[in-house]
């Protein structure tokens, strides 16, 4: 059985997203990362937010919540701060997590709670038609900046390790066995862990910018794509508009709900003292 | 030596103890004067009761939070005011869309904007009614007292429950901070509500199919119900569907498991009000001159009751229409410019004189002013 067949929702195909769209791409690795881990459909809650990308829960066989606009990390924490022992899955488009989620993004990050958010990033908000995110290059166009991006873009890995998260990695849908292996890390990882998965939206992005046919768009992730290894040698004029993949960070830290839980226990012990 | 349980309490002690006892162990909050003592307390207590509490980094993380907290089984609450409200409604109408239990404290405040923090209000009531987008309907409970508060608060909790929907608790400012004694219930004279649980098996589950009370059992996440949750439009199975026939059939199905039960829902006071001329119409702490204001009318000989209802959202329709059946005049006095007095003139038309107090300037309404008022109409 594939790994499509054993994790998806298959009477729910076919998916909304638009032929040559990288989002599948990152889908399918997510799924061969579910398997690696053996994760118990059950006890494995995928959140998502509003979005093209968003929409990938409907089509994952767990328990799915497609919830508001920006507010997917707000809502996975209160499932996995009431229920810790559920594996919680956040995935994201760049516009949900970085502009109107901003917020929830960096406090998901600063509290370290055991959640793996894997940002969809194409650069654009696709479902409504291609207008410009935080993570539209300086330059680029988009229907809401026809004249060219005046604005700086984020870098969401950067941001995510100021915020506080443990684990931080990126590739794009070229690398996308790298792309597995690092959601598989992340979920391993006991705390906040970002996987920034660099994906293409030929139709919204890829047009208004000439960047070519679908494949066209991934051959140009790979050649301007660095491995974090290869970057730590060169000069920061050699890296300039590059992506850097791989892990970027991996650095263990206390985790939240597990801190909560020993103020519960304290409690629990302080009582059966006193009786 | 049994320990007495009466206790000098304000109410928003009260709301967080009754939180407690009707079984809320997940609570999500942002500071906001004048509801922050609920966080705070719950901030203290829920850890030992082997609950959560969370101060979220804004007031529609807050709610967001709630809602995942309930999904995953726990009953949960927040609280706030009116600005937090505000930011809270596009949350709250995925609540109402996705039928997930959960309360939302609001302890009025004078606005608009931000307005007067530590002054009263009964400025949100329409806020709670129509506050988040589209045909959706609304179950908010308003308390009187202390005591009161406690009881609702466990109302609202089972409410919720039991219907399946967000449930809002309209405080004021003067009902949150002002300190009563009361006796609280012991936890186990409660009648405590929990969600249907499905009885089918996994395969054959539809989340969004009601049962013949028009309210669909709800397996937790966690639970072997695998299933699908979302604010889009939706079918039995839960996933999103553009057919205008399914998408009516959900929208009047939520407004019918509200409607329905409007009766159980509905809670009034009537004092005085069998042979009165004129009736106080009237909720949350406006109670209390209103029952000053018919004492004094009644012992000048004048026949004057008050009818005051917990229960804002259903409009308790039936009951004012009963009451007021052979009274001349009804008199709403509010802090707000006439926010429930609409709902009165609809249900009434021109049958009645329909007279409004209201008072906008973060002071309470006094007995005289509804005594003026009573004046006025007889």
């Amino acid at each position: 059985m594939s790994v499509a067949e054993k994790y998806l929702r298959m009477n729910k195909m076919p998916h909304i997203w638009c032929p040559g769209c990288g989002n599948g791409i990152v889908l399918a690795a997510l799924l061969r990362a579910i398997d690696q881990l053996q994760l118990d459909k059950n006890n494995t809650v995928v959140v998502s937010g509003i979005g093209c990308s968003s929409r990938a829960s409907g089509y994952l066989d767990f328990n799915t919540l497609h919830t508001t606009h920006g507010r997917a990390l707000a809502f996975a924490t209160g499932v996995k701060v009431a229920k810790p022992h559920l594996d919680v899955l956040v995935i994201m488009g760049d516009g949900d997590a970085t502009a109107i989620g901003g917020n929830h993004f960096i406090h998901a990050a600063r509290r370290n709670i055991d959640l793996t958010a894997i940002v969809f990033n194409n650069n654009i908000y696709g479902m409504t038609g291609g207008q410009y995110s935080p993570l539209t290059p300086t330059g680029s166009k988009a229907t809401t900046c026809p004249y060219g991006n005046l604005e700086r873009n984020f870098d969401i890995a950067k941001l995510a390790l100021a915020a506080g998260a443990t684990y931080v990695g990126r590739a794009t849908t070229y690398h996308a066995k790298m792309l597995t292996d690092l959601i598989v890390k992340a979920v391993q990882n006991k705390g906040f862990s970002l996987v920034e998965a660099v994906t293409g939206c030929p139709i919204g992005y890829g047009r208004k910018n000439k960047l070519g046919s679908p494949a066209k768009m991934i051959e140009w992730q790979k050649e301007n794509s660095v491995n974090v290894k290869a970057a730590a040698k060169m000069q920061p004029g050699e890296l300039k508009d590059k992506i850097i993949i791989g892990e970027l960070y991996n650095e263990p830290a206390p985790e939240f709900c597990e801190e909560y839980g020993k103020m519960i226990e304290s409690f629990r012990e302080r009582r059966s003292c006193n009786d | 030596m049994p320990t007495s349980r009466i206790r000098l309490l304000q109410g928003n002690e009260a709301c967080a103890e009754g939180a407690l006892a009707a079984g809320v162990r997940f609570f999500a909050g942002y500071p906001i004067t004048p509801s922050t003592e609920i966080a705070e307390i719950l901030a203290e207590k829920l850890p030992s009761y082997g609950g959560h509490f969370l101060q979220m980094e804004d007031e529609i993380a807050s709610m967001a939070a709630i809602i995942g907290a309930s999904l995953a089984g726990t009953k949960s609450m927040t609280a706030t005011s009116g600005p937090g409200f505000s930011l809270k409604q596009e949350n709250i109408g995925y609540a109402i869309m996705t039928e997930v239990p959960c309360v939302i404290v609001d302890v009025q405040r004078g606005g608009p904007s931000t307005g007067l923090p530590t002054a009263p209000s009964q400025g949100d009531v329409m806020q709670a009614r129509w506050g988040t987008h589209g045909a959706h309907p609304v179950i908010a409970l308003s308390p009187a007292s202390v005591r009161e508060t406690f009881e609702l608060t466990v109302t609202a909790v089972n409410f919720s429950e039991r219907f399946r929907t967000p449930v809002i608790l309209l405080l004021d400012e003067v009902i949150g901070h002002m300190r009563e004694s009361v006796e609280l219930p012991d936890v186990s004279e409660l009648k405590l509500v929990d969600r249907r649980k499905p009885t089918v098996s996994p395969e054959d589950y539809l989340p969004y199919k009601a049962d013949s009370d028009g309210i669909p059992p709800m397996a937790n996440f966690g639970e072997g119900y695998r299933y699908h949750v979302t604010g889009l439009s939706h079918d039995e199975s839960g996933f999103p569907t553009g057919s205008p026939k399914l998408t009516k059939d959900l929208i009047l199905r939520l407004h019918d498991k509200v409607e329905k039960y409007k009766d159980e829902i509905t809670i009034t006071e009537k004092y005085m009000t069998d042979d009165a001329d004129v009736i106080i119409f009237c909720y949350g702490c406006i109670a209390r001159p209103a029952r000053r204001a018919v004492k004094d009318a009644r012992a000048a000989g004048k026949k004057v009751g008050m009818l005051r209802t917990a229960t804002i959202w259903p409009f308790p329709d039936k009951v004012l229409l009963e009451t007021v059946k052979n009274a001349k005049a009804v008199i709403a006095p509010e802090m707000n410019m006439g926010q429930l007095l609409e709902e009165v003139q609809k249900h009434l038309g021109c049958t009645k004189i329909v007279e409004p107090v209201d008072k906008v300037d973060g002071e309470l309404i006094t007995p005289a002013e509804i005594l003026a008022k009573i004046e006025e109409v007889l």
